[in-house]
């Protein structure tokens, strides 16, 4: 419950800083100012801007499928905002603890797309229903290299648990009783025979474990921004094609749900991305010999400073991740429909699937 | 790598990965950057190309781009300065100077520069909303009080502010200063009458022509008209010299009538008259002029149009003369056979075009 008001509060305090952050960014990469008038630097421009669309009318197409066009918009944010049940923001504090978590964000993230085409279709606009057939090819496309990523980790990680993937990645990877004899070596092969458990950092991250969980690691953020429907993969709403793809007819609240649920699920995609490549909660700095860097900007999982750390951390590398999903829409051109499909099909598929199979070598080279 | 050179499979992928890595450098490049700022200076100042990089808004209403002195914007009439002659009000090609004059019964004052007032402004209006910041109207201001000044950010909510009043005058004033006006010239008409019935007998003319002279200073610019009629056109009607405002028009078409003076007079007279004025005319032009001037009086108040153009461009300059009779002796079928000679030893068609130009301009102001 607790955690439940905390994400929901969360997310909304989040889309306000994220849409000001995103003009920001735009602007600064544009030499331009971005928003300045409304608060100190253009502060309170979202504020204002949400207000806006709370006093605006509620419009209802007279030809549109009603319940499907009201109910959209609902699916498409609850989905989104049920994922964050399963994501643990530090060593202790987790929604649900379920074994199942990666598979769960899996099928959340894939929900997302039922709304949208509900929307789509509800609308009765040919625009809205070229978005939305738009975005069910190129998430379902884009579903198969984003599982095969996450298949690969979870090879390598023997587990499901979000929370247990998160612990792998640290100094304190025994403290758990199941990993009590669990070590990590450099590169993840113990032939090598350089023990880094003790010493942690970002060297005991998955894409460190398996150096080839950086390339998995682009092919999965590919993957998620096309989920998201983010430029550069923004067909669905394509506003200079389709003048904003399934959302056409949306306005009022009703379309601030619907942006609050894209701006939400950039936030879980950038949560899971952090938690299965680059250490979750942990720290990324290595204890170095008699400097115990790590074990200064890290806490023990159970002690107030291990959940204040690991909150940090993990906020601060999600950050990281969506400042560079800004950058990525405001430096790349939106692919065409085959580029897409291209892309996805004939470079990011035949690249997870190697990476799976050598993935499930590389474990063995693990033990 | 060049692009499109290696166009395999691997080839692709490698340019597409290194042209997105080098957008996004650029991106970057312009997100660091955009710490600094170019301020607001315009292209006179020293350092204005310094500023290459970094954002480049100006935040208007805050800061501005200094305006150049030169800038032609917003019209101002300093009033106490102006003379009321009318004339920006006849250059402007828009039509967006409108001036009322009324007669003062005496010298109002003197402008900064000297020059005496004899005419009050009832009305000098300025539409900036029609104006077209041509700048024509400053420069033909004798006294240089209609100036652009450099205030550019004008705008009215109502088009009807946009015209600009001048005049130091309520509209009560000027009908007072209207009606004094006219009172006087009522009472000097009478006194007219009686002097003219007293002094019957005795000396009338002298009198009756001194008290004219009088009259017609004080209705307009005197001092000017005077000179130009005595010694330009003595039989020139009064119609002309009202038409002929400023002394400078009047010169210019001095000149010109010299030249149409002889066509008109060839073709309004027998053509041998014609032929014996042209073939001197031709050859030692610069004489001639002083003796055509008179000429030309007689010419304007005939007013012959289409002829009189024709006809101009011979005189200006020494040689295009000898040209233009050519071709107009070809079109009345060769009269004069000494033209004929002179023109074949110039063969010069270029300077015959100029000629048209400059009689056209002197025609405008006359009319």
């Amino acid at each position: 419950m607790v955690i439940f008001l905390i994400f929901l509060v969360f997310i909304l305090a989040y889309a306000l800083f994220a849409v000001y952050a995103e003009r920001k960014v735009a602007a600064f990469m544009q030499d331009r100012y971005g928003p300045m008038e409304v608060g100190h630097y253009g502060l309170a421009q979202t504020i204002a801007d949400i207000l806006k669309l709370f006093i605006k009318e509620d419009i209802v197409p007279a030809k549109a499928d009603k319940p499907l066009f009201k109910m959209a918009p609902v699916i498409i944010f609850t989905s989104v905002f049920a994922g964050f049940a399963a994501l643990p923001i530090g060593p202790d504090i987790i929604g649900s603890g379920i074994n199942l978590g990666v598979f769960y964000l899996m099928t959340i993230i894939s929900l997302d797309v039922i709304g949208l085409l509900m929307a789509g279709w509800g609308s009765n606009n040919k625009y809205s229903l070229y978005g939305a057939l738009r975005g069910v090819a190129q998430v379902l496309s884009y579903e198969v290299p984003l599982s095969l990523c996450i298949l690969a980790v979870v090879m390598v990680s023997q587990t499901l648990d979000l929370t247990k993937i998160g612990l792998q990645q640290g100094i304190y990877l025994q403290s758990l009783a199941e990993y009590a004899d669990w070590e990590n070596y450099l590169f993840g092969i113990k032939a090598l025979g350089i023990n880094i458990t003790e010493a942690g950092g970002f060297l005991t991250w998955n894409i460190f474990r398996m150096p080839l969980f950086m390339i998995s690691f682009v092919i999965f953020f590919i993957a998620s921004l096309a989920e998201c429907n983010r430029a550069p993969f923004d067909i669905p709403e394509a506003e200079s094609e389709l003048v904003a793809g399934f959302h056409t007819e949306y306005s009022g609240f009703r379309f601030a749900i619907l942006f609050l649920g894209e701006y939400a699920l950039m936030l879980l995609v950038a949560f899971l991305g952090v938690i299965l490549f680059l250490g979750s909660w942990n720290t990324p700095f290595p204890n170095i010999g008699p400097v115990k860097l790590a074990e200064w900007t890290s806490g023990a999982p159970g002690t107030i400073a291990g959940t204040a750390w690991g909150t940090f951390w993990l906020l601060f590398k999600v950050a990281c991740w969506i400042l560079i999903q800004m950058a990525a829409r405001w430096t790349y051109p939106r692919l065409r429909i085959d580029q897409l499909l291209y892309l996805s099909w004939k470079v990011l598929t035949p690249a997870a699937l190697i990476i799976v199979f050598i993935a499930g070598v590389w474990r063995l080279l693990m033990i | 790598m060049a692009k499109g050179a290696n166009n395999t499979y691997f080839g692709d992928i490698l340019e597409g990965i290194t042209s997105l890595w080098e957008g996004l450098k650029v991106t970057f490049r312009h997100f660091i950057d955009a710490r600094k700022k170019r301020p607001a200076i315009g292209v006179e100042d020293a350092s204005y190309f310094n500023y290459d990089v970094g954002v480049v808004t100006t935040e208007y209403p805050k800061e501005a781009i200094p305006v150049p002195d030169n800038g032609r914007y917003r019209l101002h009439n300093e009033i106490d300065d102006c003379i009321v002659c009318d004339l920006c009000a006849k250059i402007c090609p828009v039509n967006c100077i409108e001036i009322e004059a009324v007669k003062s019964t005496e010298e109002i004052g003197k402008t900064s520069d000297g020059t005496t007032k004899r005419l009050y402004a009832a009305k000098f209006d300025i539409d900036m909303a029609k104006c077209c910041y041509c700048g024509l109207c400053t420069t033909v201001c004798p006294t240089e009080c209609l100036t652009m000044t450099k205030t550019y950010d004008y705008s009215e909510y109502d088009i009807s502010n946009m015209i600009y009043h001048f005049t130091n005058l309520t509209p009560e004033e000027a009908e007072e200063r209207k009606k004094l006006y006219e009172e006087s010239i009522r009472l000097k008409e009478l006194e007219r009458e009686k002097q003219k019935a007293a002094k019957a007998a005795a000396t009338e003319a002298s009198t009756e022509e001194a008290k004219a002279e009088g009259e017609k200073k004080e209705v307009k610019k005197a001092p000017f008209k005077p000179v130009i009629k005595a010694p330009s056109q003595p039989s020139a009607t009064t119609e002309e010299s009202k038409t002929e405002a400023s002394a400078g028009a009047v010169k210019k078409p001095v000149i010109k009538p010299v030249i149409k003076s002889k066509t008109q007079a060839a073709e309004g007279e027998d053509k041998k008259e014609e032929a014996e004025e042209s073939k001197p005319a031709a050859k030692p032009k610069p004489v001639i002029k002083p003796v055509i001037k008179p000429r030309t009086v007689t010419n304007e108040t005939s007013e012959p149009d289409s002829k009189s153009q024709e006809v101009t461009p011979k005189p200006k300059p020494i040689i295009k003369p000898v040209i233009k009779a050519k071709k107009e002796e070809n079109t009345e079928e060769g009269s004069k056979e000494k033209s004929e000679d002179a023109s074949a030893e110039q063969p010069k068609p270029k300077p015959v075009i100029k000629p048209v130009i400059k009689p056209r301009i002197p025609k405008k102001d006359s009319e």
